[in-house]
């Protein structure tokens, strides 16, 4: 492991389901350095949400090696060097919005007091001061996620990894969900893997878009955005903006009618 | 819960009124189908509250005080026995998750040790436990056991087994043990399973308890009560309704419990309650 190892490093990954099945994903490389946001984005079935988890040792891979910080994704997984967050909030209902964000921290042994502050610190960050003491089925969709952000946020990982974590929220919900998670990374200076089908969402957050096609899933190209930080309401009106999402757009319109023509 | 009380006590109203109603169609018309009707098939209900309030038999306290007594004692027998048998389904229900090779192997003889009549077990495990200087309601207490371990057993592994994919994802996310896993997520989305089988395991227990005082010869308790009153039913047939009154009381309290415990304990969102 050297000090200037890739946050993520993807090496030659190919993932077939089942015996001789669909293959998800083939020959991908992939390098993120520290500090990125990387979406990840491309027609259902390329294989993105399956790259994600590959990331996260949630499957693995059938051929090739996915590295996070140099190490294997397994042992990082193992030394919680990543935070993950679904498209789904994936709460624990029984518990409080308190105890739902300091789970990851009760596993690592923190005592009450530590745990404590650190959760007033998270809810402070996600803008959910005061509701310590909710349970889960009393928040709204886009405020639930939030708390699965700071769940995730809340040991301080140098990773996260997000898989369509706004795909479920409405569209003004989402352009204002995107906005806090970008002054959220600004402030943890995580890297972020971020799996998404929106283009906007997509162009609006990255250092980089990967976008990927189907079947099977494969890397088509990888999109600069050199659009600068920190990005605001306004930068959505950025011509800039609209070529990197015509140029996304058109990728994807791509990689979909050489699917069709196969 | 109040709402609930006066449902209850409506349909408690409409049974009484229904049993009088149907005494005096049958008794006034003669008829004898399905049986005859009269004071000793269906002894009229305010008999049978009015003889709880008479001495048990001469020279003896009111029958209710008896009864009471009587069933304090079949309650402590159908307690433990409750709680054994949560323990051990629990524990069952525990390895049969994790092992798929128990749960085949194991499995086929758990359902099949519920089809055994607990008429035919209670004499051995009175002959197995008597006599060890125990009390006498510890075998009473086992074969209530018998009874309850069933269904928590299983629906313990149907509770574990249900716990939402994605939650267990999440964990794996974090690197939790199994262990981790097992008590703060699946034991918790496993609790409405658990007290689903609490409430039927709950009245079982006082079910096994009463028929296993019977073979024990155990005088202390309903089940001996029961014995005792059917023996003389033909001279004193209020005295057996009344009994199975307060042993019907006995099981209804046990199962309110366990739904009082099961609101304090399980917190849903409001469209999971049930």
């Amino acid at each position: 492991m050297t000090a200037h190892a890739a946050a993520v490093s993807i090496r030659q990954v190919s993932k077939t389901f089942g015996q001789g099945g669909t293959t998800a994903l083939t020959g991908i490389d992939l390098e993120v350095q520290p500090g990125e946001f990387i979406s990840l984005i491309g027609p259902s079935g390329c294989g993105k949400s399956t790259l994600l988890r590959v990331i996260g040792d949630l499957t693995e891979p059938t051929s090739g090696e996915a590295l996070v910080g140099g190490k294997s994704a397994h042992q990082a997984r193992l030394d919680r060097d990543y935070g993950m967050v679904f498209q789904e909030a994936t709460l624990m209902d029984w518990r409080t919005i308190r105890k739902n964000v300091s789970l990851p921290l009760e596993m690592m042994g923190w005592d009450r007091v530590r745990r404590q502050e650190r959760v007033r610190e998270l809810l402070q960050l996600v803008e959910l001061s005061g509701f310590e003491d909710h349970h889960p089925w009393q928040l709204s969709g886009g405020m639930q996620q939030r708390v699965a952000i700071a769940r995730a946020l809340s040991f301080s990982p140098s990773l996260m990894l997000m898989d369509e974590p706004f795909g479920a929220l409405d569209e003004m919900t989402r352009d204002r969900m995107n906005i806090e998670l970008l002054r959220i990374w600004e402030a943890t200076r995580a890297t972020v893997v971020f799996v998404t089908h929106s283009i906007a969402e997509a162009v609006f957050l990255s250092s980089r878009i990967v976008v990927m096609s189907a079947r099977p899933g494969r890397v088509q190209r990888i999109v600069d955005v050199d659009l600068t930080y920190p990005r605001t309401n306004e930068t959505r009106e950025d011509p800039r903006f609209f070529e990197l999402a015509t140029e996304v757009r058109e990728l994807l319109r791509e990689s979909h009618g050489a699917r069709e023509t196969v | 819960m109040l709402k609930n009380l006066g449902i209850a006590a409506a349909v408690l109203g409409g049974l009484w009124a229904f049993y009088t109603g149907y005494r005096w169609l049958w008794m006034t018309t003669g008829w004898t189908r399905p049986f005859l009707v009269d004071d000793l098939t269906m002894p009229p209900l305010h008999e049978v509250v009015q003889r709880l309030w008479e001495p048990a038999a001469t020279e003896q306290p009111a029958l209710v005080r008896v009864l009471l007594e009587k069933a304090a004692f079949t309650a402590k027998e159908a307690f433990v026995g409750f709680a054994l048998g949560a323990v051990i389904g629990f524990a069952i229900g525990v390895v049969f998750h994790f092992s798929g090779l128990m749960r085949r192997g194991f499995l086929p003889f758990v359902v099949g040790s519920q089809t055994v009549p607990i008429l035919a077990i209670a004499p051995m495990v009175v002959i197995w436990l008597g006599g060890k200087g125990l009390p006498v309601w510890v075998p009473v207490a086992v074969i209530a056991a018998f009874l309850t371990f069933f269904p928590v057993a299983i629906n313990t592994l149907r509770g574990l087994d249900s716990a939402d994919p994605r939650k267990l994802e999440l964990m794996r996310s974090l690197a939790a043990s199994p262990w981790t896993t097992l008590w703060r997520v699946k034991f918790p989305s496993a609790l409405p399973y658990l007290f689903s089988a609490f409430r039927v395991s709950a009245t079982a227990s006082v079910v096994g308890a009463i028929i296993g005082e019977l073979p024990s010869s155990i005088q202390d308790g309903l089940g001996g009560a029961i014995l005792n009153f059917a023996q003389y039913y033909s001279l004193d047939p209020s005295a057996l309704w009344a009994t199975n009154v307060v042993a019907a009381a006995l099981g209804i309290a046990f199962f309110l419990t366990v739904v009082l415990v099961e609101k304090l304990v399980v917190r849903r969102a409001p469209e999971h309650v049930a």
